[in-house]
């Protein structure tokens, strides 16, 4: 109860903290000091200080179970494990805004700290266009969404937190993927800095390419911690469904990729500045209206928690002041330079990172047009559509194979002017994926044309990739290996949507399922108590084709608070493939519903990925050597 | 002067977009389908769930006669709840079910039926449930009422109850 009002009051004083640095920085703006006054780094500094104090006294009130906290009582109970008490203060609306602010403050507050060297003026601009989307996101907590909210009479116990969300991969799925987030609104405040103080130039890129690639390691990192989720607990059998919360976190990547390879143009030679400017404003954009979509209730999806018209349309509006404020900023302030803009030769690393650029631009529309157009539709003709897997597979796959053999050709282009090289050691390297996929694929699909040029295009990446990282020892490491992460994730998730099977039946207990490759076999189940839930065990039996046997126990659990049937599939894992069964209840029956899948090389799906964020990561910890 | 009318392009664009999440916001966002107006039955050719023998929507459906078309499956749930209505119905002479078993295991209908008992006069096998997408389905259980000039005039999504059995006595009355 105590923690409760420590909370409140210090969100109330960060408010004031941050009005007040607002004044402050206006003020020495205009001043004539070289250095930002000491003021504003102690004020950036309590800002901060009473946003992690009143995020730790609403954990606090998680972990003592305090139900006279309105969001302690919606999403906890006294029977729950400390570990998901303590990530249910983020696995809810109000708590994951506090979050929010949190991690806006904190990078404000590191950004001041790390860019000393940068023009003064440019870094309070910064600041002050930080400090809107700071002031926003205080408001939009305190009036519309209060973590603090206080119950009277206070209520003895909880209604328990939605038991999808108890799992560990998704505990610090939110954390991590508001790092990226966030991220991107330091990227927005300063590059629109940047452009009002005309400073959209080679230093800029160099000191803001940091940020960027720090924003887009974790949100990597998270996508994938939500992608691990879905697959391990929601128990639907794969990893990417295409829902509209997963898209709205994969638009956000997309821009922020190709905001990279800006950069890179942008540090090296100058040029590509509206592309940079654009890219950086988009990518926040996405991110905000990625908070819109979600917590506004707009969208149906598992994410959905909220479902307050008020709150949406404050974010709805708070996301088009920014949008018309950035545009402002933007067209009023912005000039091309003209001297050495796109002036690109055909052959060179720009024009292959343009390229790259107008994919990238490519896939965001069409992920954004599948997951907004179904808004549009509902609202112009009120007809309701929900767009799925075949739209985005048809639509991006196709064009993943142009796309695949560029980012196998880009990088060995030299800046200014090129030339390809070793033309016969590539022709060579082609010949032997086509080769390689036809005898792979040869019987595993119908469509065998176009699946041996969309896998050898993989293959194609894969193997040049992998020769400059192992023998050609290239000096822009981080780069091939996040190169060959992307290839070996494209090369993962094609083998494991071919040769995937899957197999459903209704079963009982001590009978067999017989199938072509093997048979399974229901030995029994077994029933447990746990503090939280209660669950029923099933062990199950399967043989494959060469009578090696493996054990599978899928697990119903029924939680008590509040009463949820859940089903967690059982997942054996090697690095060829994983096996994967869930079984259902079905009613007033001796049945039980089994799904069992093989799904080949999905390990190498996360494997990949983590690779993919460790090249980002070493391109952030490389030194200047490559100058 | 072409920045200004980009300007001025963005600014229209983006009060559009803001007027429809605007009113998107206020939509309520629970589905509910809409009835399929007047609609010609699909033809298709399926295999008989008995003989295993390909038969056409033709030899299926005659002219001058109701039908009802039940999409069911051994493994849905609310199909076994929704079944003692279906046997209730199969007493009315004035219509014929037809049971069209959506993605099963023949063996597992087959001990369905047999337990429950056979409400249909015919059914059809769908193996891929692009039949039942053909009639225009949601999912298991739906059910179709089919006038005497082949059209579909009913549909219900989901188990039938009692309230659904009386309307489609009192239409085929």
């Amino acid at each position: 109860m105590f923690a409760n009002q420590i909370g409140y009051y210090s969100l109330i004083l960060g408010l004031l903290i941050s009005v007040l640095l607002c004044g402050v920085s206006i003020k020495d703006f205009n001043s004539n000091s070289k250095q930002i006054s000491q003021n504003i780094l102690s004020l950036s500094f309590l800002q901060l200080f009473f946003v992690i104090i009143s995020f730790l006294s609403l954990i606090l009130s998680f972990i003592n179970s305090d139900f006279s906290n309105e969001t302690v009582f919606n999403n906890s109970h006294t029977t729950k494990p400390l570990f998901y008490k303590i990530s249910g203060t983020w696995g809810n609306h109000e708590g994951s805004l506090l979050l929010w602010l949190l991690v806006l403050t904190l990078f404000i507050f590191v950004f001041l700290i790390k860019s000393k060297e940068q023009p003064k003026k440019y870094r309070i601009l910064t600041l002050l266009f930080q400090e809107v989307i700071i002031i926003g996101f205080f408001l939009f907590v305190l009036v519309t969404s209060n973590p603090f909210n206080y119950l009277f009479p206070i209520p003895t116990e909880g209604l328990g937190l939605n038991p999808i969300l108890q799992d560990p991969a998704l505990a610090i799925h939110p954390p991590i993927l508001y790092l990226g987030y966030v991220g991107t609104s330091i990227i927005f405040s300063s590059s629109l800095a940047a452009v009002t103080q005309n400073y959209v130039s080679k230093e800029w890129g160099q000191h803001i390419k940091k940020w960027v690639l720090v924003s887009w390691v974790f949100l990597t990192i998270g996508i994938m911690l939500g992608s691990i989720w879905a697959y391990y607990e929601l128990g639907w059998g794969g990893f990417w469904f295409w829902d509209p919360v997963e898209n709205v976190s994969l638009m956000p990547w997309l821009t922020l990729t190709a905001l990279i390879h800006c950069i890179l143009v942008l540090e090296r030679r100058g040029t590509l500045t509206s592309w940079v400017v654009i890219l950086s404003i988009t990518t926040f954009t996405l991110s905000m209206c990625g908070t819109f979509l979600v917590r506004s209730g707009i969208l149906n999806s598992v994410h959905t928690f909220a479902n307050d018209p008020a709150r949406g349309i404050f974010i709805l509006i708070f996301l088009f002041i920014l949008i018309i404020l950035s545009l402002g900023v933007f067209f009023l302030f912005h000039k091309e330079n003209n001297k050495n803009s796109n002036n690109f030769f055909w052959l060179s690393r720009e024009t292959s990172i343009l390229v790259n650029n107008w994919f990238m631009m490519f896939f965001l529309s069409v992920i954004l047009i599948g997951t907004v157009y179904p808004i549009f539709l509902d609202v112009i003709s009120a007809e309701k559509i929900s767009v799925g897997p075949p739209f985005y597979q048809k639509l991006i796959v196709p064009f993943l194979i142009p796309f695949l053999l560029f980012m196998s050709l880009g990088p060995r282009l030299k800046w200014i002017k090129s030339k390809i090289e070793n033309k016969n050691s590539l022709i060579i390297t082609f010949i032997i994926s086509v080769i390689l996929t036809f005898f792979i694929i040869k019987n595993l699909t119908s469509d065998l044309l176009f699946y041996t040029l969309l896998v050898s295009a993989a293959f194609f990446l894969f193997f040049t990739t992998l020769k400059e990282l192992f023998i050609k020892k290239s000096n822009n490491i981080s780069q091939s290996v996040a190169h060959f992460g992307f290839s070996l994730l494209i090369l993962s998730i094609l083998f494991n949507s071919i040769l995937s099977s899957e197999i459903i039946t209704n079963i009982k207990i001590g009978e067999k399922y017989i199938f072509s490759k093997g048979e399974i076999f229901f030995k029994k189940i077994e029933k447990s108590e746990e503090s939280n839930f209660n669950s029923i065990i099933a062990y199950f039996e399967i043989k494959n084709e060469n009578g090696k046997i493996i054990e599978l126990n899928p697990e119903i659990r029924v939680y008590n608070q509040p009463e949820v049937i859940t089903s967690e599939a059982d997942i054996k894992t090697t690095l060829l493939e994983d096996k994967f069964l869930v079984m259902n209840l079905v009613k007033g029956n001796e049945y039980f519903n089994i799904r069992y899948q093989v799904k080949p090389f999905m390990i190498w799906i996360w494997i990949s990925v983590l690779l993919l964020s460790l090249g980002g990561l070493m391109s952030l910890f490389k030194k200047k050597y490559e100058q | 002067m072409n920045n200004k009318f980009i300007l001025i392009f963005f600014l229209i664009f983006l009060s559009f977009c803001f007027i429809i999440f605007y009113k998107g916001l206020n939509n309520s966002n629970t589905y509910i389908p809409k009835i399929s107006e007047e609609k010609n039955i699909p033809l298709f050719k399926a295999k008989d769930f008995n003989s295993n023998i390909d038969i056409t929507s033709d030899k299926v459906f005659e002219k001058n006669s109701y039908y009802i078309v039940n999409i069911w499956a051994s493994w849905c749930v609310p199909c076994r709840k929704e079944h003692p209505l279906l046997m209730e119905l199969s007493k009315t002479q004035s219509v014929k079910l037809i049971g069209l078993n959506y993605r099963d295991k023949l063996k597992n209908a087959k001990k369905f039926i047999n337990e429950l008992g056979n409400p249909y006069s015919q059914i059809l096998i769908d193996n891929d449930g692009m039949l039942a997408v053909e009639f225009g389905a949601y999912g298991v259980p739906e059910t179709f009422l089919i006038d005497k000039n082949k059209k579909i005039i009913e549909k219900f999504v989901g188990p039938i109850n009692q309230e659904i059995v009386e309307k489609i006595k009192l239409i085929i009355k």
